[in-house]
């Protein structure tokens, strides 16, 4: 076999786990620009996580509360988000940049005595009989806990959306405030609800790169995943099914370019560690005519103009 | 129980928007201050302590002044590389990245086109840094008109990918021979370098910020581009129906403030480090995006909102220099700052 199915083969098999943290950051913030507001901080959130679930479980000695922890930290962080653009009416797109760099500065500080500690994490757990199905077995079924949780959460997220009351007023919100309102529902209470959500989400996307992909915490961990997930979400025109599409296709290239560097490629490492932003610009700017018709109606005065 | 009603009156008057813009915005700045003291108190350390060094290594001594200066240099510039594509409608989050790819232009004409005279060399690399800049940002406005594709998302990521490309070239092509294997270019010849102030590293560059915001003031304000400008951001649809080339408009305004986000990262190479290397800004534009959203993206605002935001960087290096605070903390208060101005300016967006 060619060095190059060779390759391909393993951007394919090594396409599920770097994905991951960015799908449950997509879900995040998919919430919550349901919910018609868009959240720059996801970065931010997913940084609180990847920091607070590491030092959770560092100090804990559970994988289990470090997750919670996570959740709880993107979430908490989310809110501040939550009360600035709902309460007091400010720009979504400085106040998520500006929680970004929050988020960025409290994690700097607080991972800072951690960033050597060593964790058992969470580690890959076989599926019996579906782990042997030959070459996609191995790469779907033996993983962490938190890929296989990320696998049922978006059809039920989906669910959620389209098929219960709550993922009606939720959509119905974003598409229209003031319609929402009219209708008996309460937005405010809606909207913080949703970023709160998508904040734990992002929280959790973190954990999965710290407590499972990289069992590691170093300052900036996140490179921009949380701002890839704004992207991905756009890919996927806010269906979180879609949205798992994007983060494989974002976990293929992470793969292609492991793979391309183990094999020795002649190609300098930085041009191979380009390949997940600009597969992701790429595909945003391929798909963007049928994204722009699926935005909810409530973003379009923030992302006016282009999708 | 006086002091108190004081407080109350105080809050109320800026809370409640009677304040002229201002005095709101230096109550904001004052409470995120306040509120990173206590927060640095709920943890054990001395907020009395750490603003003392702060304001007296920052504002309290020349060098210390100096330096504030240095770092509003790129700060300028790249929040007015936001705030002017802002004035059309745009928010240009690449500020960081269009940087880089200036910095990257400067270095190739020192590499590649070394002519000997200062005079010439550093308005060459000038211009390419802007030329760089430009282009980098002129990727995002183009995916934006041609394909939609909307530019928040399309900065962002692209200041990524130029942190990388600067990684391709210091590490591969670029790399000096005679550097003991560290990822830098040559050093620079004296022609291609900003001189300074004697005994600080306040240079030359100084007057880059200086023609920009004059400039940028002048066009927004006094002249029919900068009307068209406001006519496009405040609402395109109408722009386009009196025949203003709404595109074109774009276009170009997000191609300037790239442009002058290039010129930053031209005096940074040319006026502090001397030859380009990995992290030549670490968030100088990111900083700068969140300067020109502090200063409502009104130029002379940009000034000094950059004064603040390089008084608590500079004074984040002398507190961790001290041992007092890690630098990473800073961002911390910036982000403070940035929530209670943002928040104390309700309803009344400049722009955008």
């Amino acid at each position: 076999m060619s060095t190059f199915w060779i390759v391909l083969g393993g951007a394919f098999t090594g396409a599920v786990g770097p994905g991951i943290s960015v799908l449950y950051a997509t879900y995040g913030e998919l919430i919550t620009e349901r919910a018609g507001r868009i959240n720059l901080g996801t970065e931010g959130c997913m940084l609180m996580g990847a920091c607070f679930g590491f030092i959770a479980t560092v100090e804990t000695g559970s994988a289990t509360l470090g997750v919670l922890a996570a959740m709880l930290a993107g979430s908490m962080l989310s809110l501040i988000f939550a009360y600035l653009v709902i309460f007091r009416d400010t720009n979504q797109l400085a106040t998520g940049f500006a929680l970004t760099m929050f988020g960025a500065g409290v994690t700097a500080w607080a991972g800072r005595d951690y960033v050597d500690s060593l964790i058992g994490g969470l580690n890959p757990i076989s599926i019996p009989l579906l782990s042997q199905i030959p070459l996609v077995g191995k790469a779907l079924f033996r993983q962490d806990i938190l890929v296989y949780l990320a696998y049922a959460l978006g059809p039920l997220l989906w669910f959620g959306l389209y098929y219960t009351k709550w993922g009606l007023s939720l959509r119905a919100v974003g598409e229209s405030v003031t319609v929402a309102f009219a209708a008996g529902r309460n937005p405010a209470l809606i909207q913080v609800a949703a970023i709160a959500f998508g904040g734990a989400l992002s929280g959790l996307g973190g954990a999965q790169l710290s407590l499972a992909f990289t069992h590691t915490w170093s300052e900036g961990m996140t490179v921009g995943r949380g701002f890839i997930a704004v992207g991905l979400v756009i890919f996927g025109m806010w269906s979180p099914v879609r949205a798992m599409a994007g983060a494989f296709l974002f976990g293929g290239a992470i793969g292609l370019q492991l793979q391309l560097q183990s094999v020795g490629a002649p190609v300098s490492p930085f041009i191979l560690d380009m390949f997940p932003y600009v597969i992701t610009l790429a595909v945003l700017a391929l798909w963007s005519g049928a994204a722009s018709r699926a935005m909810p109606e409530g973003l379009r005065t923030v992302l006016r103009g282009g999708t | 129980m006086e002091y108190r009603s004081t407080l109350q009156q105080a809050y109320g008057f800026a809370f409640n928007l009677t304040a002229p813009p201002v005095v709101r915005s230096l109550f904001a700045v004052a409470m995120a201050f306040v509120v990173f003291g206590l927060l640095l108190l709920a943890i054990g350390r001395d907020p009395v302590e750490a603003y003392t060094k702060m304001f007296q290594g920052t504002l309290g001594s020349k060098l210390g002044l100096s330096e504030v200066g240095v770092k509003m240099i790129p700060f300028v510039l790249t929040g007015l590389a936001a705030a002017i594509p802002a004035r059309v409608g745009l928010i240009n989050v690449g500020g960081e990245g269009q940087l880089y790819i200036g910095a990257w232009a400067a270095t190739g004409v020192v590499l590649y086109l070394g002519v000997g005279q200062i005079w010439l060399m550093l308005p060459l690399m000038a211009a390419a840094g802007f030329l760089g800049g430009a282009a980098w940002g002129a990727i995002a406005v183009f995916l934006r008109n041609w394909r939609g594709v909307n530019e928040v998302i399309t900065t962002l990521l692209s200041n990524y990918v130029a942190i990388l490309l600067i990684n391709v070239f210091v590490f591969g092509l670029w790399k000096n021979p005679d550097g003991f294997g560290y990822p830098y270019t040559a050093d620079f010849g004296t022609e291609a370098i900003l001189p300074a102030l004697a005994g600080t590293r306040l240079h030359l560059g100084l007057v880059l910020p200086v023609i920009a915001v004059v400039a940028s003031y002048l066009v927004l304000t006094r002249t029919t581009w900068g009307y068209n400008m406001r006519a496009v951001g405040g609402n395109p649809e109408a722009a386009r129906r009196r025949g203003i080339p709404v595109g074109t408009y774009l276009v170009i305004a997000m191609m300037v403030g790239g442009g002058i986000a290039g010129l930053a990262g031209m005096s940074e190479v040319a006026g502090i480090q001397h030859h380009l290397r990995p992290g030549i800004s670490n968030n100088l534009g990111f900083l700068g995006f969140l300067a020109s959203w502090l200063a409502g993206h009104n130029p002379t605002g940009i000034v000094a909102a950059s004064f603040l935001l390089a008084v608590i960087i500079v004074g984040g290096d002398v507190l961790q220099f001290s041992g007092n605070l890690p630098s990473a903390a800073m961002f911390i208060l910036i982000g403070l700052v940035l929530f209670f101005v943002l928040g104390f300016r309700r309803l009344e967006r400049a722009t955008a």
